[in-house]
C-alpha cells in the first residue's frame, strides 16, 4: 500500500486531462482532428456561418456604396449598433488573451486544454471588432488616414489628443502582439502536424509553417522564453486594450460617458463576456469533437468561476456608476441613469441586469457551474447582455444628452442588424476554419499536464 | 470644314486611315446614319408618348442642357446696386434690388448673382418695410425660380402649344365689349399693372374682374370700410406702443402685416439695463401662436369668442355701455390699455370678422391711438371687382363664356362651398396663368407659363405706398410671362413687353428730362422716390354695424397661413417643406392642432387620422396635441395636401380646403370631430418639449430681473472650470463671437432658410427626417414651461457655438475640425473621414453629418442656386455653422484691398444675422470693446449655455424678459 502511495500521489485537485490517455493518445486525439473528415455538423456550421460571412460581405457593400444612412445612426445618436458591435467584439477577444497569457503567468495549468482555441477566439473577434471602425466611418476609403502615415498631399499628422486615435493603436497592437503569441504557441504543434502529414502539401505547408522546429531542448529553451515574454507582453494589453477602449467615452463630455471607473469596469466586462464566449464555443466544441477527456468539466467549471467573479465586478461596477450619478450631483448625469432605467431604452438596461447581474449569480450552486445545458444558457445570456450593457452606454447616452431640443431615439435598420449578425457569421467561419485546420487544443502544453501517464504507472 | 466632311475627305486622304469604332471600320449603314445625324438617335425625335415620366424627363435634361447656358443676361438694362463692382469680375457676385410680392403686399429685396444666376435673396436695407431683413418665404423663393417642375411652356388643351398660338387666340378671341370676360387674380399691388388693367377695362367694359386670396386681407379692408367708410390702410407702430392686445392675431408670424410690426415690437424688447422698460404684449387668441409665445400674458380664448372678448373690452374702455365684463382679464387689460393712452395698440387677426376690426378701430380710437401708434394711409392696391363667390354664381349659370386665371390656383384654394372644380367645367374657355401645372391649369383650356418674379419685370407697392421696380436677374427660364404682359397681350395694350410696361408707366409719370435718371435710379436703390403713400385721418364713423354672434356649437376650427407653404403655392419648395413650424416643430405636413384636453376627450393621440366634418364636407386630417391650444377647437394650417404639384409638394400633408367655407374662412364652429382608426406619421423636428429644468433658456419677469440683474448668470453655480490642455488665449486680431438676444427672437425662421440658401444646405425630406437627419446648422429650439393646458413657450436660435475649449475638436482623430487663430471652430470637409464622434461630443448638438449623398437627387436646374463661394459637401462628411466664413473672409480681402483698413463694426452680417427683422442676432469682433456685439455681451443679461462644461462658447446668449401685470397674476383665460 505504502508503495502504491509514493507512484501514485493523492490528488488535491481533479486530474486535468480525464481518461488515462498517454502522449501518443493527446496526440491523436487533437491531431485527427484535422486529418479526418471532418463530421457532418461541421459542415451544416460552415454552411451556415459562411452565409453568415458573405452576407456581412453584402451589407459592407451596400454600406460603403450608399452611405452611413443604411444604418439607423442619426443626429443625436452619432454611435450605434456600430460601435456597440466594436466594443463587443474587443471584450470577447479578452479572454483569450487572459487564459493564455495572465493565467499562463500565474501557472494555472488547467488552462492549456483550452489556451488555444480562445487565443483563437481572441483574433478572430479582434478581426471582426476591427471591421466596425474602419467602415463606421463615413468614407472608409479615407480610413487609412487615421494611421500616422506618410502624407504629402495633406502634409499633417492625426490628432494624437483624440481616444479613437489611441484605439487605433490599441487594437493594432493587440491584435499584432495576440497573433505572435498564438503562433509562437503553434509552433511545436505545427511540427507535430508535419511529422504526422500524409500528403505532400500538408508536408509542405505545415514545414513552412513550423519554422524549423526540431523539438531539440535549444529549442524548447527559446520557445519557452519567448513564450514568457509574449505572455508578459500581452498581460498589461489584456488591461490596457479596454482601459483604451473604454477612453472613447470616458475622455468625452457625454453625460454618461465622462466617468473614471470605465477602465476598470469596461475591463472586467470585457473579460466576462470573453469567458462567456469561451464557455459557449468550448462546450460546442468538446460535444462536436469528443474531446471531453481534454476539455473537461473541470474546466468549465472553473470557467464558470471566473464568470461568477467577473459577474460581480460588473454588477458591482453598475452600482458605483448609479451612486456616483446620485452623489456628483451633476443633474445631466443624474438623468442619464434615471433615463437608462426609466426612459424609452428601459428594456434595454433591464435586458442587461437580467442577464450580467442575476443570471450569472446561479454559479454559486455546483449544480449549474457543471450543468452543460445551464452553463450554455446562461453564457449565451451573458453575452446578449454584455451586447445590451455597450448599447446602453453608447445609444442610451447619446440619443438624450444636453440640450432636450435635440433628444431622439435611434431605431436598427435591417442593414444594422445584418451587419452585426454577418460578424457573428464571420467569426464562427473562421473559427471553424481553425478547426479543421489546426490543432484546437494545445497538445504540448497539455502533455505537460498529464496525469502521470498510466503506462508508467503499470511499468 | 464641318466635322462630316472630315470623315468624308477620310476617305480620300492618303494618310493612316483611323476609325474609332468597329461599326465604323465596317461602314455599316447604322454607322453612317449616326454620323449624317445632327443630333444623336432619340435626342431630336419628336415625343411620341406624352407621359408625364417622360416629359419630366426630358424637361430634367432641357433644364440640364440650360445650365450650360447659365449665364444668359436679359436684354433690358438693368442695374447693379452700390455693393455691385464697377464692372463685371467673373468670380465677384452683384447685388440687385427687386422686390416680391405676396399677398398684395412687396418685400423689398437685394438679390445676390453670381455669373448671372440669382443665389440668395436678402433683404433691401433701402426698402422702408425690409430694411436688409427678409422672411423664409422671401428665402426660399430664390429655390423656386430653379423648380425643375415650374410650368415650361404653353399648353392647350393638355398639349404643347407656344406664345404665337396663344396670341392668335387671343387676338380672334378677344373682341366685343368684353361680356362674358370673367379676370381672376390674386392680389396686385403693382401700379403699372393697373395701368394695364384700367386699359383692359376700357377696352373691354363688359368684362368682370375678381380678385382672391385664399389668405386675403378682406376682412380687415372690409372692418376699416365699416369704420371709416372708406378703404384705408391700417399701419401700427410697434415701436411706440407700450401695451399691446393682440386679439386672435399672430401679427408677428403669419398675419404678419410686414417686417416692421416685428423690428418695432422686438426693438421695444430691447434691454439694456433695469432701467429700460420693455413693452407688455397680451394676446388673446385659439391656437398657440409664435406671438402667443412671445406675450407676457396670453389667453386661451376660442376665435368665435373674440368677438365678443372685443365687445366686452369695448365696454371697459368707456365706448359703449355695458356691464363689467365676463372675463375678468378683459378688465384687468383694459385698465392697462387706458393707463397707456396713445401708446397702446388693439390689434385683431386677419381671421376675425370685419365687425370685430371696426370694433377694434373704435377701441383704437377710444384710447387715443389714432395718429399715435395707429396711422392710416390710402391703401396701396387697388380693389374691387366682384367676389369670387358672384364668380362661381355666374360659372354655374353658364354665363362666363371666357375666364382668365392670372397666377391663381382656385381650384385648390376657393372656399369649399363654391364647388368651384365643377363649376370651373361649365366655362366656355379657361386660360390660366401659372407658375406651375397645378390643380387649376389642369382644368384649363390654355395654359400658359408665368415668368417668376426673379425673371420679370414689374413693380409693386408695400402696404405703405412705397414702390419698387422688379428688375430680372436672370431671362425667364422656361419662357414664361408676367400677369401683365399676358393682360397686355389679350387687352391690346401699346407694350408687349414687361419691361416696356414697367419702364413706360414710370416715365411718363416724370419729366422727361429726369426721366432715365429716376428710372435708373429705382432701379438702382429698389424703391421709387416719393411713393410712398400720405398719412391720412379718416374718422370712424357711428357704429353701424351689429356685434358678431358668437357661434358655441361643435368644435371650432381655425385655418390660418401655413409659415412653410403659405396657401399652398410654396408647396413644391423643399426648403420651405423642411422648414420645421415654429410652434409643432413638425416638418412636411400639416396637422390638426388641438390642445391636450380636447384630444383626451376625442381619444386621440399624435398622428391619429380625424375625420372632420361640417354636414358633407369633410377633411382628414392627422392629430397633433399642441399644448396651449384652447379646449374645443382645432387649428389647421391650409396649403397641404396638393394634388396637382411638382415632385416636391404632390401629396404632401392633408388638405383643409375641403372643410373651409365662404362664411368662416378664418374659424368656424360647428364641426364634428372623429377618429378613423388609421393614424399617419407626423414628423417633429423637435421630439421633447421640455427644458427638464435645465438651464437653456433662461429667462426671468422684469421684476425679478430688477431685483436681480444677473440672474441669468446666477442660475448655474460651478466648480472653477479647468481644462488638461493649455488654454490658448485669444487677444489678437479679429476674434468673432455672436449675441443673440432670446427677448428679441420671435422664432420666425428667416434665419434657418437664410442659411440654408447661403451654406447649400441639402434638404434630406421627411423620412429622413424622421429618421433624425435634417441638416439646418441653425435650427430655432422651442420650449414650454408651466403647466400642459396653459404653457408658455420660448424660442432658442442654435447654431454652433464655436467654443474655444471645443469639445469636438479634441476628439476628432484626424484634426479635421481645429480652431482658427480668430475663434471659429473650423471643419476641413476634405480631411473629415466621418467618425461622427465630434457630433457626439458636441454638447449642443449642432453638427450635422451627411448620412446619404443628400445632393444625388437635386435636379440640374436646381443646382443652380448653389452658392459658389461654399463647398457642396458629399457624403460622409461632418458639417456645422461656421459664422459664415465665406463672407468673413470676403469682407478681410476686400479690406485689404481697400488698403489694408480695419474691418468695420458691422460690416460682416452673417446670413441668419443679416435676414433677422426683430434684430435678434448680431454677429461681430469681441476683441474691439465698441462692437455692438461686446457690447451686448457686457450686458447683465448675457450668459453662455452650458458654460460650465468649461467649452467657452462664442456665441452667448441675452436673457429672456417677461413683462407680467403684476395684476394679472399669470391668469389663463
Amino acid at each position: 500500500m505504502a508503495d502504491l502511495a509514493i507512484r501514485q500521489p493523492i490528488p488535491l485537485d481533479p486530474p486535468l486531462v480525464e481518461g488515462n490517455r498517454t502522449y501518443a493518445d493527446i496526440t491523436n486525439d487533437v491531431a485527427r482532428l484535422t486529418e479526418r473528415k471532418p463530421p457532418r455538423a461541421w459542415y451544416i456550421a460552415i454552411a451556415i456561418s459562411g452565409t453568415f460571412a458573405l452576407i456581412l460581405l453584402g451589407m459592407l457593400t451596400h454600406l460603403v456604396a450608399t452611405g452611413i444612412g443604411v444604418w439607423g445612426n442619426n443626429q443625436p445618436v452619432g454611435w450605434a449598433w456600430d460601435i456597440t458591435d466594436f466594443v463587443f467584439w474587443v471584450g470577447i477577444g479578452h479572454a483569450g488573451t487572459l487564459i493564455s497569457a495572465i493565467l499562463f503567468l500565474f501557472r494555472q495549468r488547467w488552462r492549456t486544454s483550452i489556451n488555444r482555441a480562445a487565443e483563437a477566439m481572441t483574433i478572430f473577434a479582434v478581426i471582426c471588432a476591427g471591421i466596425f471602425p474602419l467602415f463606421h466611418t463615413g468614407r472608409p476609403w479615407r480610413a487609412y488616414w487615421l494611421f500616422p502615415l506618410p502624407n504629402f498631399d495633406l502634409n499633417m499628422w492625426q490628432n494624437f489628443r483624440s481616444p479613437l486615435m489611441w484605439d487605433v493603436f490599441a487594437v493594432s497592437t493587440y491584435f499584432t502582439v495576440s497573433l505572435m503569441f498564438w503562433y509562437v504557441g503553434l509552433i511545436p504543434d505545427l511540427a507535430t502536424m508535419r511529422d504526422r502529414a500524409a500528403t505532400p502539401w500538408r508536408q509542405r505547408i505545415f514545414g513552412a509553417l513550423s519554422l524549423g522546429w526540431r523539438g531539440s531542448a535549444r529549442h524548447w529553451n527559446h520557445y519557452e522564453k519567448a513564450y514568457l515574454i509574449l505572455a508578459g507582453l500581452s498581460t498589461p494589453l489584456v488591461l490596457s486594450v479596454h482601459s483604451i477602449v473604454s477612453f472613447d467615452f470616458a475622455v468625452s463630455v457625454v453625460p454618461g460617458w465622462h466617468t473614471t471607473i470605465f477602465p476598470p469596469y469596461f475591463v472586467a466586462g470585457a473579460i466576462f463576456s470573453g469567458f462567456a464566449m469561451v464557455i459557449t464555443l468550448m462546450i460546442l466544441v468538446r460535444k462536436v469533437y469528443k474531446i471531453e477527456h481534454l476539455l473537461t468539466m473541470n474546466h468549465l467549471e472553473n470557467m464558470c468561476k471566473v464568470l461568477l467573479a467577473t459577474g460581480c465586478i460588473v454588477s458591482y461596477s453598475y452600482a458605483v456608476e448609479f451612486f456616483t450619478a446620485f452623489f456628483s450631483g451633476n443633474p445631466y448625469e443624474r438623468f442619464v441613469f434615471v433615463n437608462r432605467v426609466a426612459g424609452p431604452y428601459a428594456w434595454a438596461i433591464w435586458t442587461m441586469f437580467a442577464c450580467n447581474v442575476f443570471v450569472p449569480q446561479l454559479f454559486w450552486f455546483k449544480r449549474f457551474r457543471r450543468s452543460v445545458p445551464a452553463m450554455l444558457a446562461i453564457s449565451i445570456l451573458v453575452n446578449v447582455g454584455m451586447w445590451f450593457e455597450r448599447f446602453n452606454i453608447i445609444v442610451t447616452s447619446l440619443h438624450r444628452d444636453y440640450l432636450p431640443s435635440s433628444w431622439g431615439y435611434f431605431i436598427p435598420t435591417w442593414v444594422d442588424v445584418l451587419t452585426f449578425a454577418g460578424s457573428i457569421g464571420l467569426f464562427l467561419t473562421l473559427f471553424l476554419l481553425f478547426m479543421r485546420f489546426l490543432p484546437a487544443v494545445a497538445m504540448s502544453e497539455v502533455k505537460g499536464v498529464l496525469p502521470v501517464p498510466a503506462k508508467a504507472v503499470r511499468q | 470644314m464641318s466635322l462630316i466632311q472630315i470623315g468624308q475627305a477620310g476617305g480620300t486622304l492618303t494618310g493612316r486611315r483611323y476609325w474609332r469604332s468597329l461599326e465604323e471600320l465596317a461602314d455599316t449603314p447604322n454607322f453612317r446614319e449616326w454620323l449624317h445625324r445632327e443630333f444623336p438617335e432619340n435626342a431630336s425625335e419628336m415625343l411620341e408618348s406624352r407621359s408625364r415620366r417622360t416629359l419630366l424627363k426630358l424637361m430634367a435634361a432641357s433644364i440640364g442642357l440650360a445650365g450650360l447656358t447659365a449665364c444668359r443676361r436679359p436684354v433690358e438694362k438693368i442695374l447693379p446696386a452700390s455693393r455691385g463692382v464697377e464692372d463685371y469680375i467673373p468670380g465677384n457676385p452683384l447685388y440687385y434690388a427687386t422686390a416680391m410680392e405676396l399677398g398684395g403686399a412687396a418685400a423689398g429685396l437685394m438679390v445676390e448673382a453670381h455669373d448671372g444666376r440669382p443665389t440668395k435673396i436678402e433683404g433691401n436695407p433701402k426698402h422702408p418695410d425690409s430694411r436688409g431683413a427678409c422672411s423664409a418665404y422671401a428665402q426660399a423663393s430664390v429655390l423656386g425660380l430653379y423648380d425643375p417642375d415650374r410650368s415650361q411652356h404653353v399648353a392647350r388643351g393638355g398639349r404643347k402649344s407656344d406664345w404665337e398660338e396663344f396670341a392668335r387666340f387671343a387676338k380672334e378671341h378677344f373682341t366685343g365689349d368684353g361680356k362674358g370676360v370673367w379676370l381672376l387674380s390674386g392680389y396686385f399691388a403693382s401700379p403699372s399693372f393697373e395701368a394695364v388693367r384700367g386699359h383692359f377695362s376700357r377696352k373691354f367694359p363688359g368684362a368682370r374682374w375678381v380678385e382672391y386670396e385664399a389668405l386675403g386681407r378682406e376682412s380687415i379692408e372690409r372692418g376699416a370700410e365699416l369704420a371709416f367708410g372708406e378703404r384705408v390702410e391700417t399701419h401700427y407702430d410697434f415701436e411706440k406702443a407700450d401695451v399691446i392686445l393682440a386679439l386672435d392675431s399672430d401679427f408677428l408670424g403669419v398675419d404678419s402685416p410686414g417686417l416692421n410690426a416685428v423690428r418695432g415690437f422686438a426693438r421695444r424688447r430691447h434691454v439694456e439695463s433695469v432701467k429700460d422698460a420693455p413693452n407688455r404684449l397680451y394676446v388673446a387668441e385659439s391656437r398657440f401662436s409664435t406671438t402667443g409665445a412671445m406675450a407676457d400674458h396670453r389667453f386661451r380664448v376660442r376665435s368665435g369668442e373674440i368677438a365678443e372678448a372685443a365687445a366686452e373690452l369695448a365696454a371697459a374702455v368707456g365706448l359703449r355701455p355695458g356691464n363689467e365684463p365676463r372675463r375678468a382679464w378683459v378688465a384687468e387689460v383694459a385698465k392697462d390699455l387706458a393707463a397707456h393712452r396713445g401708446r397702446s395698440i388693439v390689434i385683431a387677426g386677419r381671421g376675425q370678422s370685419a365687425e370685430a376690426h371696426a370694433l377694434v378701430h373704435a377701441i383704437n380710437e377710444a384710447l387715443g391711438n389714432f395718429g399715435q401708434t395707429v396711422n392710416f394711409t390710402a391703401p396701396a392696391r387697388q380693389a374691387g371687382g366682384a367676389s369670387l363667390g358672384e364668380l362661381a354664381e355666374a360659372l354655374s349659370a353658364g354665363e362666363v363664356k371666357t375666364l382668365v386665371i392670372l397666377g391663381s390656383n382656385p381650384v385648390f384654394t376657393a372656399p369649399a362651398d363654391l364647388n368651384f372644380a365643377a363649376n370651373l367645367e361649365k366655362a366656355g374657355v379657361t386660360i390660366h396663368l401659372g407658375l406651375e401645372v397645378d390643380e387649376t391649369a389642369a382644368r384649363s383650356e390654355w395654359h400658359l407659363p408665368q415668368a417668376h418674379y426673379l425673371e420679370a419685370w414689374g413693380d409693386v407697392r408695400a402696404l405703405d405706398g412705397t414702390a419698387s421696380v422688379q428688375q430680372p436677374l436672370i431671362e425667364p427660364l422656361y419662357g414664361g410671362r408676367t400677369a401683365a404682359e399676358v393682360l397686355a397681350l389679350i387687352g391690346g395694350y401699346p407694350h408687349e413687353r414687361a419691361y416696356d410696361i414697367a419702364r413706360g408707366f414710370w416715365t411718363a409719370r416724370w419729366p422727361a428730362a429726369e426721366a432715365e435718371r429716376n428710372w435708373r435710379r429705382a432701379l438702382h436703390e429698389g424703391v421709387v422716390e416719393g411713393t410712398r403713400a400720405a398719412r391720412i385721418t379718416p374718422k370712424t364713423r357711428p357704429q353701424a354695424w351689429s356685434g358678431a354672434e358668437v357661434e358655441r356649437g361643435g368644435i371650432e376650427v381655425t385655418f390660418y397661413q401655413s409659415p412653410a407653404v403659405y396657401d399652398g403655392r410654396f408647396a413644391n419648395n423643399a426648403w420651405l417643406q423642411e422648414l420645421p413650424d415654429a410652434m409643432t416643430k413638425l416638418a412636411w405636413d400639416n396637422a390638426a392642432l388641438m390642445s391636450p384636453a380636447t384630444a383626451k376627450s376625442l381619444g386621440v393621440a399624435n398622428g391619429d387620422l380625424v375625420l372632420v366634418a361640417k354636414g358633407a364636407r369633410q377633411a382628414e386630417l392627422p392629430a397633433w396635441i399642441m399644448p396651449g391650444q384652447v379646449d374645443g377647437s382645432i387649428a389647421v394650417a391650409l396649403g397641404y395636401g396638393r394634388t396637382e404639384c411638382g415632385r416636391v409638394g404632390q401629396g404632401v400633408g392633408h388638405n383643409a380646403y375641403p372643410i373651409r367655407t365662404s362664411d368662416g374662412p378664418g374659424f368656424a364652429s360647428g364641426y364634428e370631430v372623429r377618429k378613423t382608426g388609421r393614424s399617419y406619421s407626423l414628423v417633429s423636428a423637435q421630439e421633447h418639449h421640455s427644458m427638464e429644468g435645465r438651464p437653456l433658456v433662461r429667462e426671468a419677469t422684469v421684476d425679478e430681473y430688477r431685483h436681480d440683474p444677473e440672474f441669468a448668470k446666477h442660475a448655474v453655480h460651478h466648480g472653477p472650470a479647468e481644462s488638461l490642455y493649455k488654454n490658448l488665449t485669444f487677444d489678437e486680431g479679429y476674434q468673432w463671437g455672436m449675441a443673440i438676444d432670446l427677448n428679441r427672437c420671435v422664432g420666425c425662421n428667416a434665419c434657418v432658410t437664410a442659411c440654408q440658401a447661403e451654406n447649400n444646405i441639402p434638404v434630406v425630406g421627411k423620412q429622413q427626417l424622421e429618421r433624425g437627419r435634417e441638416m439646418h446648422w441653425i435650427r430655432v429650439d422651442r420650449y414650454f414651461t408651466g403647466s400642459e393646458a396653459a404653457p408658455e413657450a420660448a424660442f432658442q436660435p442654435v447654431a454652433c457655438q464655436h467654443c474655444e475649449n471645443a469639445p469636438c475638436e479634441n476628439v476628432c482623430p484626424v484634426a479635421a475640425t481645429a480652431h482658427s487663430s480668430e475663434g471659429l471652430n473650423e471643419m476641413a470637409y476634405n480631411r473629415c473621414v466621418g467618425t461622427r464622434y465630434c457630433s457626439n461630443n458636441c454638447p449642443y448638438k449642432v453638427r450635422r453629418f451627411n448620412f446619404l449623398e443628400w445632393h444625388k437627387d437635386v435636379a440640374e436646374s436646381t443646382r443652380m442656386v448653389f452658392n459658389p463661394d461654399v463647398t457642396v459637401r458629399m457624403r460622409g462628411v461632418m458639417e456645422k455653422c461656421t459664422y459664415c466664413v465665406q463672407r468673413i473672409q470676403e469682407t478681410k480681402i476686400r479690406a485689404k484691398a481697400e488698403g489694408r483698413r480695419a474691418i468695420r463694426d458691422g460690416e460682416i452680417l452673417t446670413a441668419c444675422q443679416q435676414t433677422c427683422p426683430a434684430e435678434a442676432i448680431v454677429f461681430g469682433n469681441l476683441n474691439d470693446p465698441n462692437s455692438r456685439v461686446s457690447r451686448l455681451k457686457k450686458l447683465d443679461r448675457d450668459y453662455a449655455m452650458l458654460a460650465e462644461l468649461n467649452v467657452k462658447p462664442r456665441t452667448s446668449y441675452l436673457a429672456r424678459l417677461r413683462n407680467p401685470n403684476p395684476e394679472i397674476s399669470r391668469i389663463d383665460g
